[in-house]
């Protein structure tokens, strides 16, 4: 039986069909969630896509971190399940402090639409365990509000424990603190990314299929600890 | 009914690319004594009832939990005379 993934959809959410599409094309079962329900439907680890939930008001991820559903998630993430949030979802970790720091607006201000050459740096988080060390991928990278702030202590222990899964390499597309793409959590089943793998997954679409192993990574993960 | 504002601004070592981009619009329009600008959020909240030690302390919960990212953030709450 496959495991099921479940995707988040909250008001304004846009890639949570790509994110369903990725998750199927890696061998997962899909589950869409809704944000006003707290049901996490039986699932084994959660998604939370990209986009502009409630419209960015107040600050990217800051309204969605209350709604009924990250609840439920914040309780599933403290006891272990995977959860992976993706732009959008990496900006609601943040504010839900499931993974520290914050992602602030572009250091220039501009929205950035590029494919985006990453290095992976953790290979052992439960959305990582299928690249090799320092295996170099290209994605696409879209956001106004990427730029990860947190403090020198903060980012000096990320530094320290293996935390940051990916920097970009080449050009730092939003000034990002120490080039960070990613970070994980601790016990590293919480995943935080800005780039979208999801969009590059599949021949004929995106610069790549780098973003698969993301997807097959958790699923590898969740058999093994079945 | 009282008036309590919240302002919010961005921790001072914390980079504003917004207050930038409106400090060099001013400067471009010949303001040239604005030496920094920086951009914040300010929230007016009218509250029912007496504005009291615990009403004002149920207010600076929701600032710091809902109003503000104290990662990157600061906040001040006044009450606003009538």
């Amino acid at each position: 039986m496959s495991s099921r993934i479940g995707v988040v959809t909250f008001p304004g959410s846009l890639d949570d069909r790509d994110a369903q599409r990725a998750i199927a094309i890696a061998g997962g079962e899909p589950v869409a969630l809704w944000h006003g329900t707290t049901n996490l439907s039986g699932i084994d680890a959660v998604v939370l896509p990209g986009g502009f939930s409630y419209g960015d008001y107040l600050r990217a991820g800051a309204i969605a971190r209350f709604s009924p559903i990250m609840s439920s998630v914040i309780d599933a993430a403290k006891s272990g399940m995977p959860v992976f949030g993706i732009c959008n979802g990496f900006q609601v970790l943040c504010e839900s402090h499931l993974l520290p720091g914050a992602l602030t607006r572009n250091d220039h201000l501009h929205f950035i639409c590029r494919d985006q050459k990453l290095r992976i740096e953790n290979t052992t988080s439960a959305f990582t365990s299928g690249f090799d060390t320092n295996q170099e991928i290209v994605i696409p990278l879209k956001n106004g509000e990427g730029s990860y702030i947190a403090d020198e202590r903060t980012l000096d222990e990320l530094e320290a424990t293996g935390r940051i899964i990916a920097r970009y390499v080449d050009v730092n597309p939003n000034g990002s603190r120490r080039d960070i793409a990613g970070i994980t959590n601790e016990a590293g089943n919480v995943v935080g990314l800005m780039p979208h793998p999801e969009h590059a997954v599949e021949a004929g679409f995106g610069p790549s299929l780098d973003g698969l192993a993301f997807f097959t990574s958790v699923l590898s993960t969740l058999v093994n600890a079945s | 009914m009282a008036r309590v504002v919240v302002d919010v601004m961005l921790k001072s070592e914390i980079l504003d690319p917004q207050g930038k981009a409106v400090e060099r619009a001013a400067q471009r329009l010949g303001y040239s004594t604005i030496a920094s600008v920086r951009q914040g959020k300010r929230f007016e909240l009218e509250i029912d009832g007496p504005v009291d030690d615990a009403a004002l302390a149920r207010i600076r919960e929701l600032a710091q939990s809902l109003l503000a990212n104290t990662v990157i953030e600061d906040f001040t709450v006044r009450v606003e005379d009538n």
